[in-house]
C-alpha cells in the first residue's frame, strides 16, 4: 500500500516534470520589501523559486535572506511591527491577498528552523500533529501510515521506529532536525523553507541532512538559507545572493560559484567579506 | 617563594610581584560570606523561636482529657413525670448533667448529702456533657433505664490541671482548681478512668464559650468553601486574562497601562480588598454578611493579580521556537496556545495558583471587614451561610484569656501552618517534577 502510493506520487511528479519541463515557477517574489517598524530590512526583491529545485539564499549576516524566507510562508505576520510590501505568489496566487488564509498557506509552505525545535512530545506525536490539525487522517491506521512514510522520507525511520513513543527532545541534534523535517513533510507541503537547517549540527549530521535535501527535491520545492558556501554549492540548483537587504544576483548555482556577474558575489564567495 | 628560584633557573630576572590588591579582594569576599551566614542564621533563629513557641504551646491542644463514667440513664432524672411519649421536648430539656454528676458521685464515693463537697464537684465535668448525653438519648430513647460507659469531657480547668499546666504551688484560693478536685483527679487517674485522648473535637466543634467544646470545624469548612470558590473563579479568569494579554492583545499604551495596574493590584494591602468587598458585594449587591461566598469573592479579587502575574511569566517562558514550530505547521494561533503553549506553561501556572491560594488561605484582614468574625456554632450547610475561616478563628481565640483557649489558638496555628506547608510543598514538587529544559 505504502509502496504503491510512493510510486504513484513519483509517477505523478515525473509526468508533471515531463509535461512542463523543470522550469516551472512555483513561487515568485515581485518587488518584495519588508519593514520592521521604521527600518526597512528588504528592498525590491524579485526572485523566482522553481519547482522541484533547491534554491539557496546566501549572503552575510543581516542581509535579509532569512527575512525574505519568512515572507514566503508569512511567518513575519507573527511580528507586530513587521510590514511587507510588494507581491509574492504561490502558483499564481498572491499569498498576501485577503482571500488567502495564512493557516492554509503554511500547510502548503512548510518550514524547518535553524535550531531543531521538536515539540516536547513523543516522536509519533511530533509527526502526527500537523496531519491531525489539518484533518489529513481519518483513521488511526491512516495516521500511522503518514507518520511512517514521513519518517522514511526524512531518512530517520530506521533510527526511531522502535521508540516512536519516546520524547522527540531525547534525540540527538541531527536526528531532531530530521524529525522536524519529517514533521514538515507530514502535512504534504508543496514548498519547504529551511532556515539554516544545519547550523546547529555537527559535520556528519550536516552531511545526512544535505543528502536528505537532495532526495526531497524530487517531490518538493525547497528554499534554503545557508551561511555555508560549500553547502549552497552542494545542495542547490539555483542560488540567490543577498547583501544589505538587496538581492545582488540570482542564477544557476554552477554559474554563481564559477563565474558570478557581480563583484560583491565574487568577493563573498571567495571569502573576502561576510 | 618557589617561583624565584625557578625564574633564576630559567635565566630570567625575577620580577617583583605586583600588588594587585588580592588580599583586600579576598578579605572583602570573606566579609561578605560572613554577612550572609549571619543573615541566614538570624532568619533561621527567628523561625525556630516562632515554631518552637507555637508547637510548645499548641501540641497539647490535640489531646483532651475525658472521664469514662458508667452513666445510668435514670428515668427519674430524664423524664420524672413520664410524659416523653406525648411531649418530645422532654428529652431535649432533661437535666442531663445530673446523670453525669450522679455517676461521678458514685465513682468517687461522695455522700450526696454533703453540700460543700457536692459544690466542689461542680465544674469538674464539662457542660458539654449535656449535649453529649442528650444526643445519645435522642438518637436511641431505649437507653433510658440502662447503664453504659460514656467518655465525658473534663472541664477546661481540669483538662489543664491534668496536663500539668496549672502551678499547684500557688495558693489554693488564687487558682481555679481546688485541692479537693486535684485529689479526685489523681484518684480517677489512678483508677485509669480519667485519661487523655486524641482531641477530635478540635476539628469538629464550632464556636463555643467553653474551651473544651470549642473547635475549628466551622472555620475549616468556611476556609474550604472559600478555597473552592477562589479556585473556581480566580484560576479560569486569571488564566484567560493572562493568555489574552500575553498572546493575543496588541502591545500598546493601553495594554501597558493594564499591566502596570495588575502589578500594582498585587501589592494593594488586603484590607483594601476587604473594604471593596464590603462596599460592592454586601452594601451594593446585598449579599449576606459573614458568608464564605462573599469571603471567597474578596479573596478571588486578591488572588487574581498573583495568578495573572505567575501565568504570564509561565507563558512567556515557553521558548519562541515552540511557537514558530506550531505556526510553521499551519496551526492557528488558538491551536498554538491551547495545544502547545498552555500545556508547557501548566506547571508554572499551577505553582502560581497554589501559592496564591496559600496566601488567600492565610488572609484575615479582608474577612474581618465582611463580617466573618462572627461566633458561629453551627456548620454552614452552603457557602451562603455564616462561617468563619481558620486565620479568623485563630484571631478570635487569641482574644480569649483562658489557658485552654491559648492552647487551642496555638493548635489552630499549627493546623494552618501544616495546610500552608503542604500547599507550598505541592507547588515545589510540581515545579520540580514538570520543570523542562530546552
Amino acid at each position: 500500500m505504502n509502496i504503491m502510493t510512493e510510486q504513484t506520487l513519483e509517477n505523478a511528479v515525473g509526468d508533471k516534470m515531463n509535461a512542463k519541463s523543470n522550469e516551472v515557477i512555483k513561487m515568485r517574489g515581485d518587488k518584495v520589501g519588508v519593514f520592521y517598524g521604521e527600518k526597512q530590512a528588504l528592498f525590491d526583491v524579485n526572485l523566482d523559486v522553481r519547482q522541484n529545485q533547491v534554491t539557496a539564499l546566501i549572503g552575510p549576516s543581516g542581509c535579509g535572506k532569512s527575512t525574505f524566507l519568512r515572507c514566503l510562508n508569512r511567518m513575519n505576520d507573527t511580528i507586530d511591527s513587521a510590514r511587507v510590501t510588494g507581491k509574492i505568489t504561490l502558483d499564481e496566487d498572491d499569498i498576501y491577498d485577503k482571500n488567502i488564509d495564512v493557516v492554509e498557506l503554511r500547510a502548503r509552505v512548510g518550514m524547518v528552523f535553524q535550531k531543531p525545535n521538536p515539540f516536547p512530545k513523543s516522536i509519533y506525536e511530533n509527526v502526527a500533529y500537523g496531519p491531525r490539525i489539518h484533518g489529513l487522517a481519518k483513521r488511526k491506521s491512516d495516521m500511522d501510515q503518514i507518520v511512517e512514510s514521513s519518517l522514511k522520507k526524512a531518512a530517520i525511520w530506521n533510527e526511531v521506529k522502535d521508540r516512536l513513543q519516546e520524547p522527540g527532545t531525547g534525540l540527538s541534534g541531527g536526528q531532531q532536525q530530521r524529525l522536524c523535517i519529517a514533521r514538515a513533510i507530514a502535512v504534504s507541503p508543496e514548498v519547504i523553507l529551511m532556515d539554516e537547517p544545519c547550523s546547529a549540527l555537527d559535520p556528519i549530521a550536516t552531511a545526512r541532512v544535505e543528502e536528505l535535501i537532495d532526495e526531497l527535491r524530487q517531490n518538493y520545492t525547497i528554499v534554503i538559507v545557508t551561511h555555508s558556501m560549500q553547502q549552497a554549492a552542494r545542495v542547490s540548483q539555483r542560488t540567490a545572493m543577498f547583501h544589505l537587504g538587496y538581492l545582488v544576483e540570482e542564477g544557476a548555482t554552477d554559474k554563481m560559484f564559477t563565474n558570478p556577474d557581480d563583484k560583491r558575489t565574487q568577493d563573498y564567495i571567495t571569502g573576502r567579506f561576510g | 617563594m618557589t617561583d624565584i628560584p625557578l625564574d633564576t633557573m630559567a635565566g630570567t630576572v625575577a620580577r617583583p610581584r605586583r600588588d594587585i590588591g588580592l588580599k583586600a579582594r579576598y578579605a572583602a569576599e570573606r566579609r561578605f560570606r560572613i554577612y550572609g551566614v549571619i543573615a541566614i542564621s538570624v532568619g533561621l533563629a527567628f523561625l525556630a523561636i516562632m515554631l518552637i513557641t507555637i508547637v510548645a504551646k499548641g501540641y497539647t491542644a490535640f489531646w483532651q482529657t475525658t472521664v469514662t463514667l458508667p452513666i445510668t440513664f435514670d428515668e427519674k432524672v430524664i423524664d420524672p413525670s413520664g410524659k416523653r411519649a406525648t411531649d418530645s421536648s422532654v428529652l431535649i430539656k432533661a437535666n442531663y448533667p445530673k446523670l453525669a454528676e450522679n455517676a461521678l458521685v458514685t465513682k468517687l464515693g461522695i455522700d450526696p448529702a454533703n453540700k460543700p463537697m457536692m459544690l466542689k464537684l461542680k465544674g469538674f465535668l464539662s457542660e458539654g456533657a449535656r449535649v453529649q448525653l442528650r444526643d445519645i438519648v435522642t438518637a436511641d430513647p431505649s437507653v433510658i433505664g440502662t447503664t453504659r460507659d460514656v467518655n465525658i469531657l473534663a472541664a477546661a480547668n481540669l483538662d489543664s490541671a491534668f496536663k500539668g499546666q496549672i502551678d499547684l504551688s500557688v495558693d489554693e484560693g488564687r487558682r481555679k482548681v481546688s485541692n479537693q478536685q486535684i485529689d479526685w483527679m489523681n484518684k480517677l487517674r489512678a483508677d485509669g478512668v480519667m485519661d487523655e485522648h486524641f482531641n477530635t473535637g478540635l476539628f469538629s466543634y464550632g464556636a463555643s464559650s467553653r474551651p473544651e467544646t470549642s473547635g475549628m470545624g466551622v472555620a475549616i469548612i468556611g476556609s474550604f468553601y472559600m478555597m473552592i470558590i477562589v479556585l473556581l473563579l480566580a484560576l479560569p479568569i486569571g488564566v484567560a486574562a493572562s493568555i489574552y494579554l500575553e498572546e493575543f492583545a496588541k502591545k500598546n499604551r493601553f495594554t501597558d497601562l493594564i499591566e502596570v495596574n495588575i502589578n500594582n493590584l498585587a501589592a494593594v494591602p488586603s484590607i483594601v480588598f476587604g473594604l471593596l468587598g464590603l462596599a460592592v458585594f454586601i452594601n451594593f449587591l446585598g449579599m449576606p454578611r459573614s458568608a464564605a461566598f462573599v469571603g471567597g469573592l474578596v479573596l478571588t479579587l486578591m488572588t487574581l493579580p498573583t495568578i495573572i502575574i505567575a501565568t504570564r511569566a509561565a507563558l512567556a517562558a515557553v521558548p519562541p521556537s515552540i511557537r514558530s514550530a506550531a505556526l510553521g505547521l499551519g496551526a492557528s494561533k488558538m491551536q498554538m496556545v491551547f495545544q502547545h503553549i498552555l500545556p508547557l506553561a501548566a506547571p508554572g501556572i499551577l505553582t502560581g495558583t497554589i501559592i496564591g491560594l496559600a496566601r488567600a488561605l492565610g488572609e484575615t484582614a479582608p474577612l474581618l471587614l465582611i463580617g466573618m468574625v462572627a461566633f458561629v456554632a453551627d456548620y454552614p450547610a452552603t457557602p451562603f451561610d455564616p462561617a468563619t475561616a481558620l486565620p479568623v478563628q485563630i484571631y478570635l481565640w487569641s482574644n480569649e484569656a483562658e489557658r485552654a483557649f491559648v492552647e487551642r489558638m496555638s493548635g489552630a496555628i499549627i493546623v494552618l501552618l501544616i495546610f500552608l506547608m503542604a500547599m507550598n510543598i505541592t507547588a515545589i514538587v510540581l515545579r520540580r517534577r514538570f520543570e523542562r529544559r530546552w
